[in-house]
């Protein structure tokens, strides 16, 4: 192996029951190198890694390591430490109840002669740890728990780095820090580099990409679409090498007649002044007019999100005033807004919108159901006309509406949960990222439908970290970061200079 | 329409506590040869069979409040037998034991027996909905107190102090209808008390949302609150509705005894309880459920009891054989058994690959 | 601050700790102004608490390992009956030695841990359901060895079981002028070993360590490298050891075995445990808080006992009704943490 690589895996292909997540994949790290690693949801990255960690075993591939004379295949995230490869993942994996020096050497505290944690020289030599990634001012003795979520992120850094890996793989660390934090995330990264360590960093963060690495591999079902240096691949070329097309393509999906035209003289359907959310949200006001498609945008934990569930009532405002259709709407749980003529689609189906062994039929009604009361049971007949009804309208793939929606894919969940909050017949419905993790096909399927329901006077909320999705969709865009409303642009202020420029330094309204 | 293949008869819902039934009454008739007589004797019915769906009555009403916790909740409610104990001393003492008249109409104490159970079911539920307590904790607070206070109600008068842990007896001949026989009734009363609550039950369900809305909140509970349902009500009334079974079944029990006994009833049904609920096909990790498995599972259960005891097996023993039978079920359901069988199956499979 | 430094020290959440010891000393306070003529403030009363409930204290702290793992064990109850029974079998019917006795049944007690922790931690489980069978497994064992009581006559248990170990703290004169000093049984020694081995493995040893990382987040834990099936299997076993332990102990002082001994026994480890300040949701827990915790429950009996109006279903009755206050309040804690973080 060269030696200045530091890992190589080569033809490496491994499935799941029904789905080849990796086909014939290969991948090489040099030392030293900030290499990132990037691909759609779906795309095979974080299977990748997880057979790099042991999380996975792969069916076939080899897989080398610097230093180690023969193939490594590591059964364990124990055995892949063992080799060299230390792993941040994207949710913090720490105990919150145990203290901070603690979470850095679990697994391998100091011990004196007779097997005893020695707690002193732990707590000395976590604060040496910390020191290396910048956490100086942090009490190793207190719980991991009673810190933020960053802080918690960097301690997990902090206890990768002590292992003296030769491989660091960041899964997705930035996604819960601010830019203060992700400067100092990229210190410490460009610290290791110096000391020869090889970095992947798997992120959906653009701009952190061009700023920090050095290479990028895409990968896209599962495939390898190619590695690059980052200076030779222009942000264009890099999307539309993830996406499959050439990025101009997806403009022409396009209804012709409907017009990019403010609303302003359509009454006011939403109105928000002051709301707040405890931590996530600042004080925002908005108003959404009749018939609008209106978009939030931002970083990921802008609180676009946030934003969302707070109009909707899944999460309490702290304080703040909501009125719908001009009616007082004290947004306490999601029964007042469905009744009110509200709808939801959360960003994390499996978590929050798939009843997964109910049949399509059941997840189809139950929001409709739930509207119309428990003492009121919708007719068998009439769940049997509205379920074919949607099915067929949506084009939903499955054998049959009594199908477990757990069976379908991930394409064909999500537009069931469409169905079921179009059954409801809202005034206003919030799509929070409907097409994550869904195949390119569906995901135009369902842009056109936004289109068309807006055109038929449904008001949409369309939150999406996809930036281009946005502007094929949305007459108005609001841009968040932090917490707050940094950006307001509609008709042909629409362009994707102008939102980048928003998301990532804009000025204040 | 599909056909009527092997695998598609095991994947129906009913598949295992049919099963399971029919093991239990073959295994029975081969331990007592005269297991399906059927006779009239004394103007009522007698047989094995008919003794099984008689005992088993209090069962199956504790089984169909037990599927809905687990369904809704996740968990499981250790609590019902010592809500029944306490169910029956309150109906007991307030009946009082005189041989001419009830203390209080009989109406009334039925009502405070089912009220009592409503009450501890509020309780257990109030912790497991509201405070989200692990249900098998917080029931296991009522599973320690309840026959305390049980034994506290049960009290009676000795020399001019009320003295608690008495058992106390119905002297009234009509209160022993209710877990014995009507006049001119064959079948058994409890037999007919079962069948109307869990039609009743039935009706509640199917005829209202309830159904869907207690199957959405086990399966998924923060969709359930995003679509417009009230998770916490849906499951603090799952829990009342336990306690509810609980009072029915203690207030049967004291009828058959025409006594309340604080030690004994209800004495292990929890366990019961929960083994019919799982031979009835339902998870015990909540979500979709069936109540005639969880039926068919209780008079399952009861001629398991009655096999062991035709075996010469004791009540207090009977417990070791349950225990192991929960053990096998909860097994056999387990994800990870599931996994270990596709495993092999995939190993037999590379074997057979590679001698051909 | 003080929380920190108690917490540091003996481990475990400070502020329900000290919720916890200062709700022993106001107790026992209580005791010394309403009971004094009864001999409450004598150190005997309070040899005696730990006498009476030598077994429990072993059996909580076993107790506080399973649940700090984020596990539980509903059986121990059950394992303490029949041990008591299979003691009192093995030395009275079929004439085995009092050594090899209590050999045999700690044995068991390794074996029926290992069984559970097998299903919980191999098989996978719901603790729960597997501690709920084994609870009613031993229970019906207990019945199928005798279903009558059997006193132990064994002289080298019974000597174990009635040895004085004398106190020179807290000895009193009676009324003749003769010096009383007040007394412990080898099972409260026995006890204080236990709990002792028990502190030392939660605070300094990697097994210890693993099980608070284990009920924090278990899945956090499988990635950092612990290999939680094989950590659970060995907290279930070594749980099932102490249940033995604690049935040895609890034999000692009652001497005999019969059918329904120690019912409601785990639901005193469990509240002993909870008042103690162990989370039931995993991950905190200090065996100092456990034993707290059983003093508070001896000092409430003492109380019962001394007032001689209250029967003693009582007990259980006002047990129940603490360990109930002590979850809510548990919970709350937890919420109001939660809350404090995010602002």
């Amino acid at each position: 192996m060269d030696t200045s690589v530091v890992l190589s895996m080569k033809g490496i292909n491994m499935t799941f029951p029904g789905v080849k997540a990796l086909s014939d994949v290969s991948f090489s790290l040099r030392k030293g190198e900030i290499h990132a690693l990037m691909g759609e949801n779906g795309a095979g990255k974080s299977t990748l890694i997880k057979v790099l960690t042991g999380v996975h075993s792969m069916d076939s591939g080899e897989i080398r390591v610097d230093g180690i004379s023969h193939p490594v295949i590591n059964h364990s995230p124990e055995e892949a430490q063992k080799v060299g490869i230390s792993t941040v993942y994207q949710e913090v994996n720490l105990c919150p109840n145990i203290s901070v020096a603690e979470n850095i050497f679990i697994g391998r505290h100091p011990r004196n002669v007779f097997g005893a944690v020695r707690w002193g020289e732990m707590n000395r030599r976590a604060e040496l740890a910390l020191g290396r990634v910048g956490l100086e001012s942090v009490d190793v003795t207190k719980s991991l728990g009673d810190y933020s979520v960053a802080i918690q992120q960097m301690v997990a850094i902090a206890r990768a780095v002590d292992f003296n890996c030769k491989v660091l793989i960041l899964d997705e660390p930035t996604s819960s820090l601010d830019d203060k934090e992700v400067d100092k995330l990229f210190e410490v990264m460009r610290r290791l580099k110096e000391k020869g360590v090889g970095i992947i960093f798997v992120t959906h963060f653009l701009e952190q990409v061009y700023e920090v690495c050095d290479a990028i591999t895409v990968l896209r079902n599962g495939e390898l679409v190619g590695r690059f240096d980052v200076k030779d691949l222009p942000r264009v070329q890099l999307v539309a090498k993830m996406l499959g097309h050439e990025f101009d393509d997806l403009a022409s999906i396009r209804v012709p007649e409907y017009e990019k035209k403010a609303h302003t003289d359509a009454p006011e359907i939403v109105r928000a002044i002051g709301l707040t959310h405890d931590g996530t949200i600042k004080p925002f006001d908005l108003d959404i007019h009749k018939g609008e498609v209106i978009g939030l945008t931002g970083l990921l934990g802008s609180g676009r999100s946030e934003l969302a569930r707070t109009l909707y009532g899944a999460d309490q405002p702290d304080s703040g005033e909501l009125y719908f259709k001009s009616r007082r709407l004290k947004a306490n749980e999601p029964i007042n807004a469905m009744k009110a003529g509200m709808a939801f689609l959360p960003e994390d189906r499996k978590e929050e919108s798939i009843i997964g062994d109910l049949s399509i039929r059941e997840n189809l009604v139950i929001a409709l159901q739930a509207k119309t009361g428990v003492f009121k049971l919708l007719p068998i007949a009439t769940q049997n006309e509205l379920a074919d009804k949607y099915i067929k309208a949506l084009s939903i793939k499955a054998p049959s509406p009594e199908t477990p929606i757990n069976q379908l894919s991930g394409g064909n969940q999500q537009k069931v949960i469409i169905g079921r909050w179009l059954i409801t017949n809202p005034e206003f419905l919030i799509l929070d990222e409907p097409t994550r993790g869904i195949d390119v096909g569906t995901k135009t399927e369902i842009q056109k439908l936004v289109l068309k329901l807006a055109g038929e006077g449904m008001t949409i909320m369309f939150i999406s970290s996809e930036i281009d999705e946005m502007l094929r969709t949305v007459n108005r865009l609001c841009v968040l970061r932090d917490g707050m409303k940094v950006g307001e642009l509609s008709n042909v202020d629409l362009d994707r200079p102008r939102v980048m420029a928003a998301i990532a330094g804009g000025k204040l309204l | 329409m599909k056909k009527l293949h092997f695998k598609n008869i095991v994947r129906m819902q009913l598949f295992l506590p049919l099963f399971a039934l029919c093991l239990m009454l073959l295994i029975n008739v081969i331990i007592t040869p005269s297991f399906f007589k059927v006779s009239i004797m004394n103007g009522v019915l007698y047989g094995y069979t008919i003794d099984i769906i008689n005992r088993a009555s209090e069962l199956i009403i504790l089984a169909v409040g037990m599927t809905l916790v687990v369904a809704s909740s996740k968990g499981t409610d250790i609590s019902v037998g010592a809500v029944s104990a306490l169910s029956a001393a309150v109906c007991v003492r307030l009946l009082g034991s005189s041989y001419d008249a009830y203390a209080v109409p009989l109406a009334v104490a039925i009502l405070a027996a089912l009220g009592a159970g409503l009450l501890c079911g509020a309780f257990n539920g109030f912790l497991v909905a509201k405070l989200k307590i692990q249900p098998m904790v917080a029931t296991l607070i009522l599973f320690t107190a309840g026959r305390g206070i049980a034994q506290l109600i049960s009290a009676r008068e000795i020399n001019g102090v009320m003295v608690p842990g008495q058992i106390l007896y119905v002297r009234m001949e009509d209160y022993k209808r209710f877990g014995g026989f009507l006049p001119h009734v064959v079948i058994p009363t409890p037999v007919f008390i079962a069948i109307g609550f869990v039609l009743i039950t039935w009706l509640l369900l199917n005829k209202t949302a309830l159904s869907l809305y207690i199957k959405s909140v086990g399966i998924n509970q923060k969709a359930g609150r995003l679509v417009g349902l009230n998770s916490t009500l849906i499951i603090f009334v799952c829990y009342m509705f336990c306690g509810v079974c609980s009072g029915l079944a203690g207030f049967i029990s004291s009828s058959r005894i025409y006594s309340s006994d604080a030690n004994n009833i209800g004495l292990n049904m929890e366990l019961d309880a929960i083994l019919a609920v799982a031979l009835g096909g339902n998870s015990l990790g909540g979500g979709k459920f069936s109540i005639a498995g969880s039926v068919i599972g209780a008079i399952t259960i009861q001629a398991l009891t009655t096999g062991l005891y035709a075996m010469g097996v004791t009540a207090d023993q009977l417990p070791v054989y349950k225990a192991i039978v929960v053990v096998l079920i909860v097994a056999i359901q387990s994800e990870e058994f599931k996994r270990w069988k596709s495993l092999y199956r995939i190993h037999k499979m590379a074997g057979k690959g590679v001698t051909e | 601050m003080k929380t920190n430094v108690l917490k540091k020290k003996l481990g475990g959440n400070g502020f329900l700790l000290s919720v916890t010891i200062g709700m022993f000393i106001a107790m026992y306070i209580v005791g010394l102004v309403l009971f004094q003529d009864q001999g409450f403030g004598t150190m005997q009363t309070f040899f005696n608490m730990l006498i009476d409930n030598a077994g429990l204290i072993i059996a909580a702290a076993g107790m506080t390992l399973v649940l700090i793992a984020g596990g539980i064990d509903i059986s121990i109850g059950s394992v303490v009956g029949l041990v008591c029974m299979m003691l009192a079998d093995l030395m009275e019917n079929k004439c085995v030695s009092a050594p090899n006795a209590i050999a045999i049944v700690l044995l068991f007690g390794i074996v029926f841990g290992a069984a559970q922790g097998w299903l919980i931690a191999y098989l996978k489980l719901q603790p729960f359901i597997v501690t709920l069978a084994g609870m009613f497994f031993c229970r019906g064992l207990t019945a199928m060895i005798s279903v009558e009581q059997i006193a132990i006559k064994n002289p080298t248990f019974l000597g174990i079981a009635q040895a004085n170990i004398k106190s020179i703290v807290g000895a009193t004169v009676n009324k003749r002028g003769k010096l009383l000093y007040p007394f412990v049984h080898p099972n409260v020694i026995i006890a204080l070993v236990a709990i002792f081995a028990v502190w030392y493995i939660c605070k300094y040893t990697k097994f210890g360590r693993s099980l608070f990382a284990l009920g924090g987040n278990e899945q956090s834990a499988l990635l950092m490298g612990i290999n939680v099936r094989r950590t659970k299997f060995y907290t279930y076993v070594l749980n099932g050891f102490l249940a033995a332990l604690a049935g040895l102990a609890f034999c000692l002082n009652t001497t005999s075995g019969f059918v329904e001994q120690a019912r409601g026994f785990e639901m005193e480890a469990i509240a002993s445990a909870v008042i103690g300040g162990t989370l039931l949701t995993g991950g905190v827990g200090t065996v100092v808080g456990t034993f707290f915790g059983v003093l508070i429950k001896a000092t409430i009996e003492t109380f019962i006992r001394c007032d001689g109006t209250l029967s003693s279903w009582w007990n259980k009755i006002v047990l129940s009704a603490l360990l109930c206050f002590f979850i809510v309040l548990q919970s709350v804690f937890v919420i109001w943490k939660s809350k404090k973080k995010k602002a």
